[in-house]
């Protein structure tokens, strides 16, 4: 299912509003959450490998997005040679119109899915399913939320939000045959049986990249399932979804990312399968696919890519880490952010795709406690890009590269901010300020605007009987 | 102008933007383990995963892959029968029992029974990962990718002086750098998901079971 | 033989009030004040003191918030320590004001200041090492530590330090100790619904250990968790750390 954000009206004051209201919502984030922090910390249990390590993966990052266009060309040669084909995408309809063609060329009616977040950014299945094409998942978290329409509440496991008798409610009606069960092993085993027909039945399959080595020409997929051996093997054709900023230059490189990666992201040391793809079907093999084709995505990674700043929103591997710490994504969930991807780094990359003007919201929703950025591997400076994208939806310059900066201006604030600068730029103005909130802030009342929304949950802030500059004065503390 | 030449164009408009940071992989280089300490390590990490381990010699390990297919009942063993641990188990192989199949034509040609009736797959691997756990193998013409995937069981032969200490160190010993085939596999256990309510299953669409047949 | 008599080596320090101790903490900001001057310490409290600018600048008004900073970063000439009884202020003018200046040419003199600027528990710990003598009955406090303390400042260790030397004082701590409490400045009034959840939250977590006393390194947070916690009915007071640590010390 597909989101186009233009067409809908996003409020995430309602959505945000909707998720704290939602007990079960409230209980089953802060469960999951909480366990995927504790698996996360038994894996990092040295402090100093963990900054070590989290050290060479931010420079690893650093070092290739430095070289981005040099590397995308050189993995495009290694790829070609390689036997798979490269195609570039300027845009989500570009890459939805050259996977259409390359399954209508080939007579495709079915494809079976491993994980990809870009397919999500194309709104891939909803677009194939206009054309008379199904796109099944095969990821257990997305074929559930596939079977309820929903988009992916979470980057890693995709069907966080539901608990079991949710999932087992929900097999029970929609799957042939099945029986109502909450036993997590039956419930496996019925997703199971049912995707293994389609996996032999496919014309195509897709996945998506987690790092593209340009040394070597190969494809690096991390998974837990099979279901991406599956779909990568057993189709005639491959097709990989691959974000611009996922390639790496060499294959050493891959080492350390490989360990941030799963150690972040579910607490695992190792996935179940590393798998690394470095051609089609070829040189006497009895297997794999035929044709295997990759196709680059930049859908604003290129504008993000032109702010030196910003640019590390890009050093991202897709851990979700961030989101696991977040205490406002733990309150409510992934869909409130009504965008692909959600939590920390949905807030500072969703606005620079979309438009920051449009997506304000999300950088202001964060109290900027840094959580995240405590567990970034690759260390993106999240509160720093969350202040500077809050700087330029009111912001705009000449030579800025955000996308819809300064359009989320609002003449208010800036008068309530120019306001503040002058009393605080000025100590006289200050000092009668504060003589007058300490006199009478008292008597304020509690529905003032900013007071009031203060005030619904909690007591009125009492100022002191005098200042502490004036009480200091009065008992001879020097001043020079 | 491609679109090709508009991304690589629009990325390169960027003004260059610092220098470079030097890569120390000493944090990797630093994990090191004795013979071991090695084979321990993997023994543990994969078992915490529900990977079964059969222990055997250099020269007894057919036979005790044959046992092993004999006690659990299993009704044929898929394998690749062109290495030369193929033709050793394949000499081992009783006359009567359980099918030794050989999986060295095209997958076309027998897909629906590989689904649906092959009870077992036997590889050979590159080696083993000590830091994690994991077996590195390199599918290929000898033993076809699907080996190690579709039937519901695997059994892997490992060879304990073939365990590195790190996937780092394997990827350095083994020379991928150079040269990569079509496809190259790190498998650390039975296939699992935690995406219902965070509860560990195994067995979803890779195999429901790993035998390490370890040979020390 | 008497041990001999040591002179404490007179320091002097510049002390920032920040604005929220200024008009809301008062008591603590003296307390703080009066902790240094009982340890030797000369205190100057520069006038003309009104805000770090830390609200302009974490919701991108950094031109204001300049403006701010500069007449403030100008109170403090000499090369002296400046303590805050704030870690989030502290942060801001330790790591937010050279970014909030760089590239411009006030930036060498605000790397300066940045290079001694203390969060007071962190000044009174690794710089004036200080012991303390509890006077005061028994009582069980818990400490909630801010996020800008924690991370921006790597405060966390040195208020639990100081509480550790009172021996009637229990500590108890947070089952939830570094989850932000929802403060966050700006965002408490902008996202009301989701401060409001983390604050309770929060708030609740403190009523659950029992403590008498929720003690924090920073004013804002304490408005926020000491403001819910009256609407939650009976529960724990709150206290900035630097009033307990200067009640339970001196005789009044």
């Amino acid at each position: 299912m597909s989101i186009e954000p233009s067409s809908l009206e996003i409020d995430f004051l309602a959505s945000s509003t909707l998720a704290l209201a939602d007990p079960q919502l409230r209980r089953n984030f802060r469960r999951a959450m909480d366990g995927l922090m504790a698996k996360r910390a038994a894996c990092f249990p040295d402090p100093a490998e963990w900054t070590r390590t989290q050290a060479l993966g931010a420079a690893i990052r650093a070092k290739n997005l430095l070289i981005l266009p040099e590397l995308l060309e050189r993995l495009e040669r290694n790829l070609t040679k390689n036997g798979i084909t490269v195609h570039w995408a300027g845009t989500v309809d570009q890459a939805n119109q050259t996977v259409l063609e390359l399954l209508q060329a080939r007579g495709a009616k079915a494809l079976v899915k491993g994980k990809s977040m870009v397919s999500e950014e194309m709104g891939l299945n909803h677009f194939l399913a206009a054309h008379g094409i199904e796109a099944l998942e095969s990821d257990l978290g997305e074929y559930i939320i596939q079977l309820d329409g929903e988009m992916p509440s979470h980057i890693i496991m995709p069907a966080i939000h539901k608990n079991k008798d949710q999932i087992a409610r929900l097999f029970s009606e929609r799957i042939k045959h099945a029986k109502y069960t909450e036993e997590v092993d039956e419930l496996t085993a019925m997703a199971r049986a049912v995707l293994r027909q389609k996996f032999l039945d496919a014309d195509a399959g897709l996945s998506g990249v987690n790092f593209a080595v340009a040394e070597t020409g190969t494809l690096c997929l991390v998974e837990n399932e099979g279901n991406g051996r599956m779909s990568t093997h057993v189709p005639r054709l491959h097709i990989a979804l691959m974000g611009l900023e996922k390639v790496v230059e060499r294959l050493e490189e891959v080492a350390p990312l490989y360990s941030l990666l799963t150690r972040s992201a579910t607490g695992q040391a190792i996935s179940t399968y590393l798998n690394l793809i470095s051609g089609p079907r070829g040189g006497g093999e009895q297997d794999g696919p035929r044709e295997v084709h990759l196709v680059i995505l930049d859908n604003g990674r290129s504008r993000i890519y032109q702010d030196p700043e910003l640019r590390t929103t890009l050093a991202c591997i897709r851990c979700g880490a961030c989101m696991n710490h977040c205490p406002v994504y733990t309150r409510i969930g992934g869909h409130a952010y009504q965008a692909v991807y959600p939590g920390p780094i949905g807030s500072i990359l969703t606005p620079q795709v979309e438009g920051v003007g449009l997506r304000h919201e999300l950088p202001h929703a964060s109290s900027l406690c840094g959580a995240c950025e405590e567990v970034c591997p690759v260390k993106i400076p999240i509160t720093h890009l969350l202040i500077r994208l809050r700087r330029e939806s009111s912001h705009s310059r000449p030579g800025g590269t955000v996308l819809g900066a300064g359009t989320a201006r609002s003449g208010l604030e800036d008068l309530a901010w120019a306001m503040w600068g002058w009393v605080l730029g000025h100590p006289g103005a200050y000092r009668i300020s504060s003589w007058c909130a300490t006199r009478f802030g008292r008597l304020l009342p509690a529905g003032l605007p900013l007071l009031a929304a203060w005030t619904r949950t909690r007591s009125k802030p009492l100022p002191g009987r005098r200042s502490l500059q004036e009480r200091a004065r009065a008992k001879g503390v020097p001043h020079v | 102008m491609s679109e090709r030449d508009a991304i690589l164009a629009g990325l390169r408009a960027a003004l260059p933007y610092g220098t470079p940071p030097v890569l120390d992989f000493s944090v990797m280089e630093e994990k090191r383990w004795n013979p071991c300490e090695r084979t321990a390590r993997l023994r543990r990490c994969m078992a915490a995963v529900k990977t079964e381990f059969l222990d055997a010699g250099p020269l007894d390990w057919p036979q005790a892959v044959v046992d092993l297919v004999l006690r659990e009942g299993l009704d044929n063993l898929l394998f690749g029968p062109h290495t030369s641990e193929g033709r050793q188990l394949a000499a081992a192989w009783p006359a009567q029992g359980p099918r030794l199949i050989a999986y060295d034509h095209p997958v076309e040609s027998f897909k629906q029974e590989l689904f649906t009736g092959v009870a077992a797959g036997f590889t050979t691997t590159l080696g083993g990962i000590a830091e994690t756990g994991g077996l590195l193998l390199t599918p290929g013409p000898l033993e076809p990718r699907l080996l190690s995937l579709v039937p519901p069981v695997h059994l892997a032969l490992l060879r304990a002086d073939r365990i590195f200490d790190t996937l780092f160190q394997a990827f350095r010993e083994l020379g991928w750098n150079q040269s990569l085939p079509n496809n190259a596999l790190v498998i650390s256990g039975p296939s699992k998901t935690a995406d219902i309510e965070q509860t560990l299953a195994y067995g979803v669409h890779g195999p429901k079971r790993l035998i390490v047949v370890l040979v020390g | 033989m008497a041990a001999p008599h040591r002179e404490p080596v007179v320091r002097e320090v510049y002390f920032y009030a920040t604005c929220l101790v200024d008009l809301f903490f008062p008591d603590a900001g003296m307390a703080g004040i009066d902790l240094l001057q009982a340890a030797g310490v000369r205190v100057i409290l520069p006038r003309g003191q009104t805000c770090c600018g830390q609200p302009a600048f974490n919701c991108g008004y950094w031109e204001q918030a300049r403006t701010v900073a500069l007449s403030q970063i100008a109170l403090f000439p000499r090369d002296l320590p400046v303590v805050l009884p704030s870690g989030s202020c502290a942060g801001m003018m330790k790591t937010q004001y050279p970014e909030l200046f760089h590239g411009r040419p006030e930036e060498a003199a605000v790397k300066a200041l940045a290079g001694r600027v203390f969060e007071l528990t962190q000044f009174l710990v690794d710089q004036l090492d200080l012991k303390l003598e509890d006077l005061g009955q028994p009582v069980k406090v818990t400490l909630h530590s801010s996020c800008h303390a924690q991370r921006e400042q790597g405060v966390l260790d040195q208020p639990k330090a100081l509480l550790r030397q009172l021996r009637n004082v229990e500590l108890v701590e947070l089952e939830r100790e570094r989850e932000c409490c929802g403060f966050g400045g700006a965002f408490s009034v902008r996202e009301p619904g989701l401060a409001a959840a983390m604050a309770c939250d929060k708030a609740e977590d403190a009523r659950r250990t029992g403590a008498e006393l929720v003690l924090s390194t920073d004013g804002g947070c304490l408005m926020n968790i000491g403001g819910t916690l009256d609407r939650l009915g009976p529960g724990p007071a709150t206290r900035h750390i630097a009033q307990f640590l200067w009640e339970r010390t001196h005789v009044h």
